[in-house]
């Protein structure tokens, strides 16, 4: 049974943003269905800039980091942009433990992400 | 009081992953409440006790249904102490790379046992590898 989107997607030109909906990005279904829909997005955009808002997120696991990881990656080959914004401080304390903050740019605000896109 | 909260103590046979998960937790975020453990330690626990769950279902039991993983805890004012088994044959802890290091920065998989490592203050892998020993300690 297809269960519901667990992130909102906002498109204006190029600009992709996605909210995720869920505070809990913890189950790995969830979490593959995540990756699926935020792939789907990116694959019809040519050097797509993205900006993820994890507003709302208050746990993640290491999957949810290996997801962003492989999305990164999709989009970074489409010669595109990816920035996350507003992570709360225990998670980016975990970006920053397993080093993915040199991965990832991060922003404080949604603002200074769309600001940092070339 | 917070201090003269008993010891809390339990134990179980998880079947299910995520539902096994979601009993866990809230039955010891409020255990942790009980014994006045902050918002930042329930944070750490609480991903330690997803990470080692999940490795133990997918990499111990191989996500086989016939098998289970067994869940122990015991809490008091100072610590939180955690014991997960699975029922697959082991593993030596010293294999998995480490997930920092640059060559190994961009693998998307392998960052579990590490953040178990960065927010618990003991972790022990008792041979043959198949149960995981991680205790928290509150901050003096």
């Amino acid at each position: 049974m297809a269960s519901a989107s667990h992130i909102s997607v906002r498109k204006t030109d190029n600009l992709i943003r996605i909210d995720f909906i869920d505070r809990n990005i913890l189950d790995e279904l969830n979490i593959h269905q995540i990756g699926e829909e935020m792939l789907k997005v990116i694959e019809t955009e040519f050097r797509p800039k993205v900006v993820i808002v994890f507003k709302n997120v208050e746990h993640m696991s290491s999957a949810a980091f290996g997801t962003l990881m492989k999305v990164n990656e999709r989009i970074k080959a489409r010669d595109g942009q990816l920035r996350l914004c507003q992570i709360q401080p225990r998670i980016h304390e975990a970006f920053v433990m397993t080093k993915l903050n040199r991965i990832f740019s991060i922003s404080d605000t949604y603002e200074t992400a769309i600001a940092s896109l070339a | 009081m917070t201090q003269s909260a008993r010891a809390f103590r339990c134990e179980h046979t998880l079947r299910e992953l995520r539902a096994g998960l979601e009993a866990v937790h809230a039955e010891v975020q409020d255990a942790l409440d009980a014994h006045g453990f902050d918002d930042g330690a329930k944070f750490a626990i609480r991903l330690a006790i997803e990470e080692a769950v999940v490795n133990a279902f997918r990499h111990g039991n191989r996500s086989d249904p016939n098998k289970s993983v067994f869940f122990r805890a015991a809490i008091d004012a100072a610590h939180a102490a955690f014991e997960v088994e699975d029922q697959g044959p082991g593993f030596d802890p010293a294999s998995i790379p480490d997930p920092t290091e640059d060559e190994n920065l961009e693998i998307p998989s392998g960052r579990g046992v590490m953040l178990i490592r960065a927010y618990m203050a003991d972790v022990e892998y008792v041979p043959p590898g198949n149960t995981l020993r991680m205790v928290y300690r509150k901050p003096t």
